[in-house]
């Protein structure tokens, strides 16, 4: 009856209704949104006929320009126009003051945190970056005919934990289900390998406008391994941009600039990149309030410009192919990502150090998002019988402080995510309750040199005699890259509480307050969107527990068989009305009910998951 | 948990580790939480857990340190993150001598010589101590079984010479 009831057509989606599911390259210079229709991964396009939208964000006084329009008002209007926000994402005021020269617009310090001063008020990089998100997403609801039931958004492989969760944040404050971080190489590998059903072990070098990755990968019959990752999250086309604004100022003389002039001399600046891609020598003309700057540059004073920078990737390189233990005869394939490997120094001295002709057959700017892509079509369930397998690496190592400010290695870098692994603590005095844990991520042996994600309090601990408590620490990093942590004190079983003070980043109730006040939703919108994700998660949960309930039910004594069905019944009559508190509680009744159900499932299926080997002894 | 059981192998020290790689991606083709994006949040954080304990246990059996002292642990004796570094005089002299080889290759006029000579020394090592860990773990007494645990002791040492030795060579070559 209670099965029955909740099984009724009609009340939950059909199994093999196509979800609406968009991939999306959230990149320093341009964003691009893709979906999987008839088979095919394509970019979609914009009302204005553009797929490649410029990241870039006007506030106006009472309005919110995305994309185009706001690129051109750029010099016009330098304090109010965020260019390359993903730079910002996840990063300290402290750490990006270091170089604000470069950045045309005011910077302010939000405890801690970098935003931007503008006429709309202080934006942080997460607002901005939700603009974007929103724009896009708009566009493939649009186009598609519908709202998105979830996105697969890219990252550079090298961001750290704290870039990550911003750019995780600026999704949720969009109002965009996101069904995973995908690192960018891995979506252009993905893209590629699917494309041309290739096998081998491949090397991805994606430049983009602010963002260095290279990624070694193994493609094996549908699996993707990530074999190992580097690069600098701070380093891309923007520089080359920068390197050639101080040139320009020393053939103009001009060294001061003022915010509006550092936005023309970008703009040339980047007209004159661009065209060296295809011409050796070049007649530029900049103007200045003075009147025109007329020049001559040629492409050989270009590349001197760029060669550190070039230089540096290439370390990074053989860095990777180190920690792959990798030769460079063993890379078969280079494959190009980002708009930046279109420069011709790039190019060569990538072919000269792998020693092999790069494929650039996919467009290097719409790949990841053609990645993206495929990847959402699978994850949202439009395709069941699919055998690929990505499995990635954390970029940078996560660790502890210990005594004298050094860090400890818990998870080192390149290590297969998820991952889980746990160190245990002890009480130092007698009768401590409370202990602060450090984590940090980087490669250094020094805290200052590392990283900081965040300060864990741990609280609760039973009161005992020094040494006496042994607290478990756990840390688990998910397959988007994210570090969450868990504590228990070992001899009692205590769960000690963990209290999270991100070091670059917003806590959960920040971004909850900068969901409700932000000019993307009115209230009541706000409390319907709560409603409907309430609602959503509990379909899910009645559909996952009412297939087990079909398949395993011999797990279960009649009572458990029973409440389990009881609960179930509760959850789809209160998901049929309005309370959100309800059906969130439904939610959680169930889950708590079903939790030993869940767990006697997987050992089961774990144990069974290899029954066609023989089963050797053990 | 048991990671021979999970990946249905037997659990001695000798292992077929292609046989390993194949068993690990098809576990992963079923649990990675790629497989259960569109579940409900207790199904996706299960699968989290699920594939992190998949791979935490090959990566424990891929190597051959963690394989012989997660087979010990299995037989009750449990070695790691212990504090004791007590060793053999004649062991620690022998490191000794390495460590001082290792300390002269910077300032070698043929560096590439010295670290050759090492690498050598270290491999021969290990290679002979890897042959009498496997005989003790195959023997499967508990005497035998402390035995394995000092050979693993040992095998430590040499396993960071190695790592360090790896380190100059970049050093040199940079």
């Amino acid at each position: 009856m209670a099965l029955l009831q909740i099984a009724e057509p009609g009340q939950s989606a059909a199994p093999h209704q196509h979800k609406l599911a968009a991939g999306i390259d959230l990149g320093t210079t341009n964003s691009l949104v893709a979906t999987v229709r008839s088979g095919e991964a394509k970019t979609l396009f914009n009302q204005a006929g553009q797929d490649m939208v410029p990241s870039v964000v006007r506030y106006t006084a009472d309005k919110v320009i995305v994309g185009h329009a706001a690129a051109a008002d750029a010099v016009l209007d330098p304090h109010n126009t965020i260019v390359s926000v993903k730079r910002l994402m996840g990063r300290g005021f402290a750490e990006i003051n270091a170089d604000a020269e470069h950045i045309p617009y005011q910077l302010v310090d939000q405890s801690g945190l970098v935003a931007i001063n503008t006429i709309q008020g202080i934006k942080n990089p997460v607002e901005v970056s939700a603009e974007i998100l929103a724009t896009l997403a708009d566009t493939a609801s649009q186009t598609l005919g519908g709202e998105l039931t979830g996105v697969v958004i890219t990252v550079p492989a090298y961001f750290d934990d704290s870039q990550r969760q911003a750019t995780k944040d600026a999704a949720k404050l969009a109002g965009l289900n996101v069904l995973r971080l995908l690192n960018e190489p891995t979506a252009a590998a993905l893209a590629y390998g699917l494309d041309s059903g290739q096998e081998g072990v491949v090397a991805v070098y994606d430049l983009g406008g602010g963002t260095f990755d290279i990624s070694i990968l193994r493609l094996k019959r549908g699996v993707f391994e990530v074999l190992a990752t580097g690069g600098d999250s701070a380093l891309g086309g923007d520089d080359f941009d920068h390197a050639l604004v101080n040139w320009l100022q020393q053939q103009t003389g001009q060294s001061a600039l003022s915010h509006s002039e550092l936005r023309q001399y970008l703009v040339t600046a980047r007209q004159i990149k661009e065209n060296l891609s295809a011409t050796e020598q070049l007649d530029f003309v900049l103007p200045l309030a003075s009147g025109e700057f007329k020049g001559q540059i040629s492409r050989s004073d270009f590349d001197a410009l760029i060669q550190p920078l070039v230089r540096k990737t290439i370390r990074a390189c053989k860095q990777v192919l180190r920690d792959a233990g990798l030769d460079t005869e063993e890379i078969q394939q280079v494959v190009m990502v980002g708009g930046s490997t279109r420069v011709p120094l790039v190019r060569s001295a990538v072919a000269e150090f792998f020693a092999t002709e790069p494929l650039t057959s996919i467009d290097p700017d719409k790949v990841v998002a053609i990645g993206a892509a495929i990847q959402a079509n699978v994850l949202v369930g439009n395709k069941s019988d699919h055998d690929t397998l990505l499995l990635d690496v954390i970029p940078l190592s996560l660790g502890l402080e210990t005594m004298g400010g050094l860090v400890e290695k818990i998870i080192p870098r390149n290590t297969v995510i998820p991952v889980a692994r746990a160190q245990e603590f002890t009480t130092f005095k007698d009768g401590q309750t409370a202990m602060a844990i450090h984590v940090l991520q980087g490669e250094r042996e020094l805290v200052d040199a590392c990283r900081s994600l965040a300060r864990f309090n741990l609280t609760n601990i039973p009161a005992m005699a020094a040494g006496g408590a042994h607290i478990r620490v756990t840390f688990q990093v998910d397959a988007d890259g994210l570090l969450s942590v868990t504590a228990q004190e070992k001899s009692t079983g205590v769960s000690a509480s963990i209290q999270v003070k991100p070091s670059y980043g917003l806590s959960d109730d920040q971004v909850a307050t900068m969901i409700q006040s932000s000019m993307l939703y009115a209230k009541q919108d706000m409390q319907l969107r709560l409603l409907k994700e309430q609602q959503v998660e509990a379909e899910r949960v009645l559909e996952a527990v009412t297939a087990a309930l079909n398949a395993d039910a011999a797990l279960l004594t009649e009572e458990e068989k029973l409440n389990v069905e009881q609960a179930l019944a509760e959850l789809a009559r209160v998901k049929q009305g309005d309370n959100t508190a309800a059906i969130k509680a439904a939610i959680e009744h169930t889950n708590h009910i079903t939790d030993e159900f869940a767990a006697r499932r997987m050992d089961m299926s774990i144990r069974s998951a290899l029954q066609g080997h023989k089963v050797d002894e053990v | 948990m048991n990671y021979f059981q999970l990946f249905h192998l037997p659990a001695q020290f000798e292992l077929d580790l292609t046989e390993l790689g194949t068993r690990y991606l098809e576990l992963q083709r079923q649990f990675h939480p790629d497989k259960h994006a569109a579940g409900s949040e207790r199904d996706k954080l299960m699968a989290v857990q699920q594939a992190a304990n998949i791979n935490d246990a090959y990566h424990s059996l891929k190597q051959p340190l963690l394989r012989a002292e997660h087979l010990l642990a299995l037989r009750g004796l449990k070695i790691s993150n212990e504090q004791r570094s007590f060793m053999e005089p004649a062991f620690l002299m022998q490191q000794m001598e390495l460590r001082e080889l290792l300390a002269e290759i910077s300032d070698a006029a043929d560096p590439e010589e010295l670290i050759d000579e090492a690498d050598q020394q270290i491999q021969q090592q290990k290679k002979a101590l890897l042959r009498q860990l496997q005989s003790a773990l195959d023997a499967n007494t508990p005497e035998h079984d402390h035995q394995a645990a000092d050979i693993i002791r040992k095998l430590k040492f040499f396993f960071k010479l190695q790592q360090e030795l790896e380190l100059l060579e970049q050093q040199t070559q940079d």
